[in-house]
């Protein structure tokens, strides 16, 4: 148990503090290797959860796809021009105000629901486990969006196949 | 400006045009030091994304003014100097140096020795193909061929060095004949070495010639066509792969060719899957022509009477043999005197690297290496 | 505190795994370095290190020691963090992927419920240590290497990934060990009851190891360098270990998903000796290990130098107590038993994977990138939903009409060869057409003049 705490409060350290990292570097590659951090401490807090499944999804596509994709654009996209660009920094005073208001609400939030942060003892024996039970969802109660996601994809797929194929030629 | 001059690329301001680049073009520039140009080569390419526009070579890295140094050594000092423009097949330069020389004296060599030089002089033609053909897969990318082939050049080079000493840079003939007798195995090693080599060929061509990987990386690429390569002055194995049958050795015939029974590869498309079928063919065909020659070496003298002092009489001559890489020619202008007036050399590797500015249009940048491979080319030569 | 120790307990054995991996990796990856330059000479006719130590067997060593002292060369204007971090995340990336990797029926760190995608998650992280570094090294040939390997990556990741699935469906489960359970049950390695998949794994596994023909982001004979040029010394020597832990992670997932893992071949025969309760085929693995060290004792007169007589006699020693090891579990408990010859098993047909690979480096050329890239999507990966969706037709054949297992298949293999087939005949129109537009275009431009 005390394991298993440590662990915890090892992994949202790091998620937390990545994700404050991630928002103050000025160098945009840092900061997206500081969200590949966040998002892998996000994992391990699935796999405490005993949600293998999701921590599983969440390296593979979260960090392993989508997060290529934005370091691969980060890098071909020439940013020195822009970050020595004239910033507009007016913005600071509005988004302070909206910082403002949206904390606010969040502690207003936690006021109101403070009587429920004495959380229940997690179910002991998950009925199956998470991989079948996901599936289990996909396969019943979310059936139309897991098929036109999957149509989605297969689109996408054709695409670049096809598109490959034509600019070759 | 003549349909060669125009094929070349000239008219152009010095080459590529630098000044304006379209959107996506850069300046890509190889060498002179590259694992890839098998010499020092500078190569300038202009790319539009992947695919090269236009291509420049810049040559001269290698240059050592050997043809002015021929205007003052004499005849028989000038041939060592010979064998180092084209360091890979030194055996056909001397050949085709001493052969130009015998015209000029209007002397002829002895039957002896004219057969022992076609043999020396193929099994060289062998010694240079695989070489080629070594360096070539391992710039695409097959690592074994270029030791399977050095393995077999090792033996070559054995025999020539017990011939006349030297691996490389031989100085086996002299003008008039040759200087050493063949020594007393060489017969029996010349046919062990043929005997072997037939199955060593199909070894290389087990690994290359149906391989897919090798096909789709040397299918297509670098078409020089037959007219281009007519236009350019392209000789040797990348004429005859682009469909023109010329070999000097059937065309005017030297030292003992016209006695021998050998084909001339040739195919048609002129890529550089076809150059590299004419070469492994042309192997094939020298270790026959080896063969046939061995059998019957005529006993007699070797060298022919032309005296100590070489003073050729005034005039001009111009007399090429179909080295490895091509039509090998010299013209040498005699004044009368123990030094030659002038002695141009035409290098087969310089002609045909004209061609590269054609081959390489519409390659792609990972192509160039390929293309250059298949030109075979001699810096030693290409720059003298 | 008592609390502390027990939960601590409860992970001792996979920490001590997990040391045991770490520590061992580094050496054993810079063996297979050794065998792989000795296959390489042998197959072109040399010989291959022979100088330190009796035949080379102490190169490794040689060659730690030198990257380990040389100077540590960083570029200008390079990033220094990321400089440093790259090949750190490969390395990580390559030795995390062995926490769910069995060897043998013992030795596993976790056996996780999904613990066939963790490993190609996990993998997958590993284009982070390319790009990083490629990026890093503030060179525009590096960036652009990089690039290209991380899409080669990516692409064989997704070819790769759906020859799993087939073998996933079948196996009915994620975890390594109820995959090796499940062809057990079965009675037959999966390799045989779906080749294609297997083919489709092997091929996009040497891509995704950045290996020949698939090399090349890493050839030394192109004109773009690649993401590992700046770094030298120990970093390159991570990155290197990277490559071949990455190496040893897709032979053992192959293995295990295709080969029966830790099952030795032949598992129905179970004949006895008589008397004894030891099977007759399990007295291969100690005969091959005797044969072995018969072989370093034959060659050991025949070394130059006394102190390489002695390490070859040394070797040979280590084999016979290989073999003694072998033959005493055989002895003991099941458990011991099935643990050693397990890990045996296992090693010999990992170590049959790699050669496959070193093999496949010294005999073909090198794809160049766009067929590299036009060969995953537009064969592989066809092919690999085809193989997919036939194996999923039988297992419905299998389950509701009670067809014979391996029977089921037949078409399954028969209709993704036949797709094969028909993509392949296609392709070479395809490129046909390409390779023509190409020379086309030189004629055209030859028509229109030389001089623009």
């Amino acid at each position: 148990m005390v394991l298993a705490n440590i662990l915890f409060y090892f992994f949202a350290l790091l998620a937390v503090g990545s994700s404050a990292l991630m928002i103050t570097r000025k160098n945009i590659v840092h900061a997206a290797v500081f969200l590949v951090t966040t998002l892998l401490a996000t994992a391990g807090i699935f796999l405490q959860l005993e949600a293998e499944f999701l921590f599983v999804v969440q390296i593979l596509v979260y960090a392993g796809g989508i997060m290529v994709l934005f370091v691969f654009v980060i890098m071909l996209v020439n940013l020195d021009i822009e970050m020595r660009a004239v910033r507009f920094n007016g913005q600071w005073k509005v988004a302070g105000a909206l910082a403002f208001v949206l904390a606010m609400q969040v502690l207003t939030a936690l006021w109101a629901g403070r009587k429920t942060f004495h959380l229940p003892a997690p179910p002991t024996a998950l009925a199956a486990k998470n991989t079948e039970a996901v599936a289990d969802a996909l396969f019943s109660h979310f059936m139309l969006a897991f098929e036109v996601a999957s149509i989605l994809l297969l689109v996408a797929m054709i695409g670049a196949v096809v598109m490959g194929k034509r600019s070759a030629e | 400006m003549n349909a060669g001059q125009e094929a070349a690329g000239f008219g152009t301001a010095h080459g590529i045009d630098t000044t304006v680049l379209g959107e996506n073009e850069i300046i890509l520039n190889m060498g002179p030091q590259h694992p890839s140009t098998h010499g020092v080569l500078r190569i300038k390419l202009r790319l539009d994304g992947e695919r090269v526009v236009d291509s420049e070579c810049i040559i001269g890295y290698l240059h050592r003014g050997v043809e002015k140094i021929a205007e003052h050594r004499s005849y028989p000092q000038f041939a060592p100097y010979v064998d180092r423009m084209d360091y890979v097949a030194a055996v056909s330069n001397g050949l085709g140096y001493c052969e130009a020389v015998e015209k000029l004296l209007g002397a002829e060599a002895p039957p002896r020795a004219r057969v022992v030089r076609t043999i020396l002089a193929e099994l060289q033609r062998i010694a240079s193909h695989l070489l080629w053909l070594g360096t070539h897969a391992l710039d695409i990318g097959a690592l074994t061929p270029i030791f399977y082939a050095m393995r077999e050049r090792e033996e070559i080079l054995k025999i020539f060095e017990k011939y006349c000493g030297a691996r490389l840079t031989t100085h086996a003939f002299r003008i008039g004949g040759l200087q050493y007798e063949t020594y007393d195995t060489f017969e029996r090693d010349v046919k062990r070495f043929c005997e072997d080599f037939a199955q060593k060929i199909d070894q290389y061509e087990t690994l290359l010639t149906e391989n897919r990987i090798w096909i789709g990386r040397t299918k297509g690429v670098g078409v020089l066509s037959a007219d281009d390569a007519i236009a350019l002055g392209v000789t040797g194995p990348v004429l005859r792969a682009s469909g023109v049958e010329w070999d000097v050795r059937k065309a005017l015939p030297y030292a003992a060719y016209d006695r021998y029974q050998f084909e001339v590869p040739t195919r048609e498309s002129g890529d550089t899957y076809d150059r590299y079928l004419v070469r492994i063919a042309e192997m094939r065909q020298a270790r026959l022509i080896c063969l046939q020659a061995v059998d019957g070496i005529p006993e007699g003298a070797i060298m022919a009477r032309i005296g100590k002092v070489l003073k050729p009489p005034p005039g001009e001559v111009y007399h090429s043999i179909e080295g490895p890489k091509g039509e090998l020619g010299y013209y040498i202008v005699s004044d009368g005197t123990i030094q030659p007036y002038r002695v141009r050399v035409r290098p087969p590797s310089f002609f045909n690297l004209q061609a590269f500015h054609r081959m390489a249009r519409g390659a792609m940048v990972a192509d160039v290496v390929a293309i250059i491979g298949s030109i075979d080319i001699v810096l030693g030569e290409v720059d003298r | 505190m008592h609390a502390f120790l027990q939960s601590v307990s409860a992970i001792a054995m996979p920490v001590l795994c997990a040391v045991v991996i770490v520590l061992v990796l580094p050496l054993l990856a810079g063996y297979i370095v050794l065998v792989e330059r000795k296959v390489m000479a042998h197959m072109q006719a040399r010989l291959g290190p022979m100088r330190v130590g009796p035949h080379g067997l102490l190169q490794p060593i040689a060659d730690a020691l030198k990257l380990v002292l040389k100077e540590d060369v960083i570029p200008m204007n390079a990033d220094r963090m990321i400089f440093w971090f790259a090949p750190v995340i490969s390395v990580t990336v390559a030795l995390v992927a062995y926490s769910a990797l069995p060897i043998g029926p013992a030795f596993q760190i976790a056996d996780l419920n999904v613990g066939l995608l963790f490993i190609v998650a996990v993998s997958s992280l590993g284009i982070y240590g390319i790009v990083l570094g490629g990026w890093s090294s503030n060179s525009h040939y590096s960036l652009l290497g990089a690039m290209r390997s991380a899409a080669q990556l990516v692409s064989y990741e997704v070819a790769g990934g759906l020859a799993l699935v087939s073998v996933l469906l079948l196996a009915g489960s994620l975890s390594m060990k109820e995959i090796v359970q499940a062809q057990l049950d079965q009675g037959v390695w999966f390799v045989f009851y779906v080749p294609f998949g297997f083919f489709i794994y092997l091929v996009a596994s040497i891509a995704e190891t950045n290996r020949a023909p698939f090399d090349l982001p890493e050839a030394d004979s192109e004109i773009v360098a690649g993401y590992m040029t700046e770094y030298s010394g120990f970093r390159w020597a991570l990155y290197f270990l990277a490559e071949y832990a990455n190496v040893i992670i897709v032979a053992g997932v192959a293995t295990t998903l295709f080969f029966g893992g830790w099952l030795r071949p032949l598992t129905r025969y179970r004949d006895h000796f008589p008397g004894t309760s030891v099977e007759l085929l399990d007295v291969v693995p100690t005969l091959a290990m005797i044969a072995l060290a018969v072989y370093c004792f034959r060659l050991a007169p025949e070394q130059p130098v006394r102190v390489q007589k002695r390490v070859m006699a040394a070797a040979g020693v280590k084999c016979l107590l290989f073999a003694a090891i072998l033959l005493a579990s055989l002895f003991g408990s099941d458990a011991v038993r099935q643990g050693v010859h397990g890990a045996f098993w296992f090693l010999v047909k990992v170590g049959a994977y790699i050669y496959c690979f070193m093999w496949f480096r010294f005999s073909f050329p090198r794809y160049r990138f766009d067929q590299l890239m036009r060969l995953s999507w537009q064969f592989l990966i066809p092919l690999a939903l085809v193989n997919v969706i036939g194996v999923g037709v039988a297992i419905v054949l299998r389950e509701k009409w009670d067809w014979n297992p391996f029977l089921s298949l037949v078409p399954t293999t028969l209709a993704t060869l036949g797709f094969a087939a028909w993509l392949t005949a296609e392709e070479s129109d395809f490129s046909d057409e390409a390779e023509g537009s190409a020379a086309g275009d030189a004629g055209e431009a030859a028509v229109n003049g030389g001089g623009e």
